[in-house]
């Protein structure tokens, strides 16, 4: 889906452990310049750590979001929560998608369907239902909030 | 919910225990509302007087009646003339006037008797006339059409010989209520009674002011002048002599004081900020009429090298960077422009068309508790806050990369280098990656954007920001410009926000008040030629859409801006062509001992008290060939730049 889109083909490219998202025809050109000048090309989408796993970066949100198969949505005041890096307990849940098990990552929005950042679901739909309010329903991994709480170590 | 209140007083008021009754009271009006609506009360009171005074006709005895009589013919005439100076164009009832200015002239009996008895019944009129124009002011209310007054002055006839016994004598026990329906009286003119008090308490006070206005007119038609009048006469005379004299003391007063004393160039005493803003406002009205106001011991050199200190100490300025100024702007606007320069500009942002529209941004934001507007017509995307009460670089809108924190002054760059769809784009110095953000959302994540800037550190916001904003045709760099060319060329467009003094920005960064000197302008200016030089190298000329270098900074010195572009214009096949921007000032073609090229009028510059965004300068160049003119002595003059530069 990401591949081969209308507009041309699109690919994934590592540079310095980082993933990047490009046009083709974008990273012809970008190829031309000195690897050392080179910051950044299209969308960085995450970055492989010294240990060879693959993180995600919150860089990729807006092209994961609309694919996401478990969604979160918070209320308003746990919006500002979520934002500052907290995970979600059951009081700021406004709704969560059918069928998340346990331990999925979900997509978490805002009510006005505001994709805000990734999390992990901490218990499935079915025991979200019978829960104490302040226990956490998501543990945060990484939200929009990264953009200005640490722009300096984004990639 | 608001308290019903209660209109009628005294109404039912409940009683005993319970919680109703604990409650507070209703509302009462304040006395001075209450003025006019027992008015419109006393009105009906009125109306309740007449009525007793209906039954009282029927019990009162006619006897009394005809003792009456008399009293009531001298009152009716009086009335009837002023009921007669309301009515001023009134043509049928003139027999009938002059019938009772007859009357009058019998019936007077204070002492103007003696000037009023030989007055004929022209003259009665024109008093009239005069009365009634005077006292249109407050009775043109009460003018009535020539009906309404023949029908009442019948009325009057039959009915008020009695009323105005009544009324007389509530006048004497309700003084108060009859001034307050002497107020009413202006507003309801219909009501005939209240016109009778009027007649019957400006009955004293009236007669005296109309005789005083027919004394005028006397005046103009007689030529004949009472001793009062005369006394009048000198006693105005005499004030227009004192009149005189006082004013010409406060001339001579006035003079002593404009008089501006120069200062001692020995005495050091020290001043106070107000002294020193009083000193600069007299030095500067002085210098706005030198010849007639100088002291002419000092040349005019003097008097604006004492400005020149007053204005750094006050502004606190260095001498260098207020000299530039004081060469740039004329007197009255270099004020302004400081003053402005000490005012914070206005939060500007511009929204993200790649994620939102400024419509669903500002319905979001003002949601949030945000006071916006936009920012002119001039831009689509533009928005000025003018209060908020969460931060504004910390929404959730923010975040999700709706929109850009930005300065006015910064949209208009990238308006005039207008990107189109599909281009191949280059931004030399593009930190923080405002421009840069909004190039490409012009371009609508099409063609490529390169974003350059020679600070590692800056370029990280660049790529905050252009992955917030979803910007994905970009290709971040991170070289020397001057350098681009050689990596890459044929450009369609290149935006060139070239590193400056800023000189425009003083209310972001006060330190550029102290801090820059000439040696500073003069490395600026050399990198910005190299600069402007690089961008053009890197722009292809034959491109079918492009071939653009649209040269901005947030100066205001010439040497950074039309110096520049001149420079540019020399060495390189490109012409100046309009920047789409209309509105700006047009740049210098001549400053000081410069002639720039005569097409600079087309460079376009922002003020910040002009156009209350920061002081910057655009322009716009066509590359039109790719050749480089070749010559031997331009080629050392860029090395010798080259060397001079200290990066």
């Amino acid at each position: 889906m990401l591949i081969e889109r209308p507009d041309g083909m699109y690919c994934f490219r590592e540079q310095k452990d980082r993933v990047y998202y490009v046009s083709e025809k974008i990273l012809k050109l970008a190829n031309t310049i000195q690897h050392n000048h080179l910051i950044s090309v299209g969308t960085c989408f995450g970055k492989f750590t010294k240990s060879n796993k693959f993180r995600l970066n919150i860089t990729a949100l807006s092209y994961l979001a609309p694919y996401a198969q478990a969604k979160i949505w918070l209320k308003p005041p746990a919006e500002q929560q979520f934002l500052f890096g907290n995970h979600v307990s059951k009081a700021g849940l406004g709704r969560i998608s059918e069928n998340t098990k346990k331990y999925d990552g979900v997509v978490v929005y805002s009510m006005s369907d505001l994709p805000l950042g990734f999390g992990v679901a901490a218990r499935s739909t079915v025991e979200c239902k019978n829960l104490e309010p302040l226990s956490s329903v998501c543990f945060h991994q990484a939200d929009i909030g990264e953009y200005i709480r640490s722009e300096e170590d984004l990639l | 919910m608001g308290r019903k209140a209660t209109f009628k007083e005294g109404t039912l008021k409940k009683k005993g225990p319970g919680r109703k009754s604990k409650k507070q009271k209703d509302p009462v009006f304040p006395k001075f509302l209450k003025e006019t609506e027992e008015g419109v009360k006393k009105l009906s009171r009125r109306q309740k007087l007449r009525l007793q005074k209906g039954l009282k006709k029927k019990v009162e005895s006619i006897a009394k009646r005809k003792i009456t009589q008399d009293k009531n013919e001298q009152n009716q005439i009086i009335k009837g003339q002023s009921i007669k100076v309301k009515s001023q164009n009134i043509k049928p009832t003139k027999t009938s006037k002059k019938l009772i200015a007859k009357k009058q002239s019998h019936g007077f009996s204070d002492d103007n008797k003696t000037w009023l008895k030989p007055k004929s019944i022209k003259k009665s009129e024109i008093s009239d006339d005069e009365d009634s124009t005077q006292m249109s002011a407050d009775e043109d209310s009460t003018q009535m059409s020539d009906e309404e007054h023949s029908t009442q002055m019948s009325d009057d006839e039959d009915s008020t010989q009695m009323s105005d016994h009544e009324i007389s004598s509530v006048n004497n026990s309700e003084d108060v209520e009859n001034e307050e329906s002497m107020i009413n009286s202006e507003e309801d003119n219909s009501d005939e009674e209240v016109a009778k008090i009027r007649s019957l308490n400006d009955m004293s006070d009236d007669s005296d002011e109309d005789d005083e206005f027919v004394e005028k007119n006397d005046t103009v038609s007689d030529e004949d002048l009472l001793p009062i009048e005369k006394k009048n006469k000198l006693l105005k005379k005499k004030l227009a002599i004192e009149k005189k004299l006082a004013d010409e003391e406060l001339e001579s007063n006035i003079e002593s004081q404009e008089k501006f004393q120069f200062p001692d160039a020995d005495s050091n005493e020290v001043l106070s900020l107000q002294d020193i803003q009083h000193r600069i406002r007299e030095v500067i009205s002085v210098l706005a009429d030198f010849s007639k106001l100088r002291d002419l011991k000092h040349s005019r050199l003097d008097y604006m090298e004492l400005l020149k200190q007053d204005l750094c100490t006050y502004y606190s300025y260095n001498d260098f960077l207020m000299e530039r100024l004081m060469q740039l702007f004329p007197l009255f606007e270099l004020l302004e422009f400081l003053e402005a320069s000490e005012v914070q500009r206005p939060l500007t942002i511009r929204t993200n068309s790649l994620k939102t529209r400024r419509r669903d941004l500002a319905q979001a934001l003002i949601n949030r508790g945000v006071n916006l507007d936009p920012v002119g017509k001039w831009s689509k995307e533009g928005l000025v806050i003018y209060s908020a009460q969460v931060p504004m670089g910390a929404t959730p809108e923010y975040l999700a990369g709706h929109y850009m924190i930005q300065g006015a002054s910064s949209l208009l760059p990238v308006m005039a280098l207008a990107p189109q769809e599909n281009e191949r784009i280059l931004d030399l110095s593009s930190a923080p990656g405002g421009k840069a953000s909004h190039i490409a959302a012009l371009m609508k994540n099409t063609g490529v954007l390169f974003a350059n800037d020679i600070n590692k550190d800056r370029i990280r916001a660049v790529v905050g920001n252009f992955h917030r904003l979803g910007v994905t045709n970009s290709v971040i760099t991170c070289m020397d410009g001057r350098k681009y060319p050689s990596t890459l060329k044929d450009f369609d467009r290149v935006l060139l926000d070239a590193p400056c003094s800023g000189t425009g920005v003083v209310t972001k960064d006060t330190s550029v008040k102290t801090s820059k000197d000439e040696q500073d302008v003069q490395r600026c200016y050399n990198l910005q030629r190299q600069l402007l030089l690089a961008a053009i190298d890197c722009v292809n000329a034959k491109s079918s859409t492009g071939g653009y270098i649209v040269y901005s900074t947030c100066s205001i010195l010439p040497e950074e801006n039309e110096w520049v572009i001149d420079y540019a214009l020399k060495k390189r096949n490109v012409k100046l062509v309009s920047t789409g921007l209309d509105f700006g000032v047009e740049g210098f073609v001549n400053y000081r001992h410069h002639r720039f090229h005569r097409t600079m009028n087309l460079t376009k510059r922002f003020y910040p008290h002009k156009h209350n965004m920061d002081g910057f300068f655009v322009a716009k160049l066509k590359k039109w060939s790719n050749v480089i003119p070749q010559n031997h002595e331009n080629k050392d003059d860029i090395e010798e730049n080259a060397n001079s530069d200290v990066e």
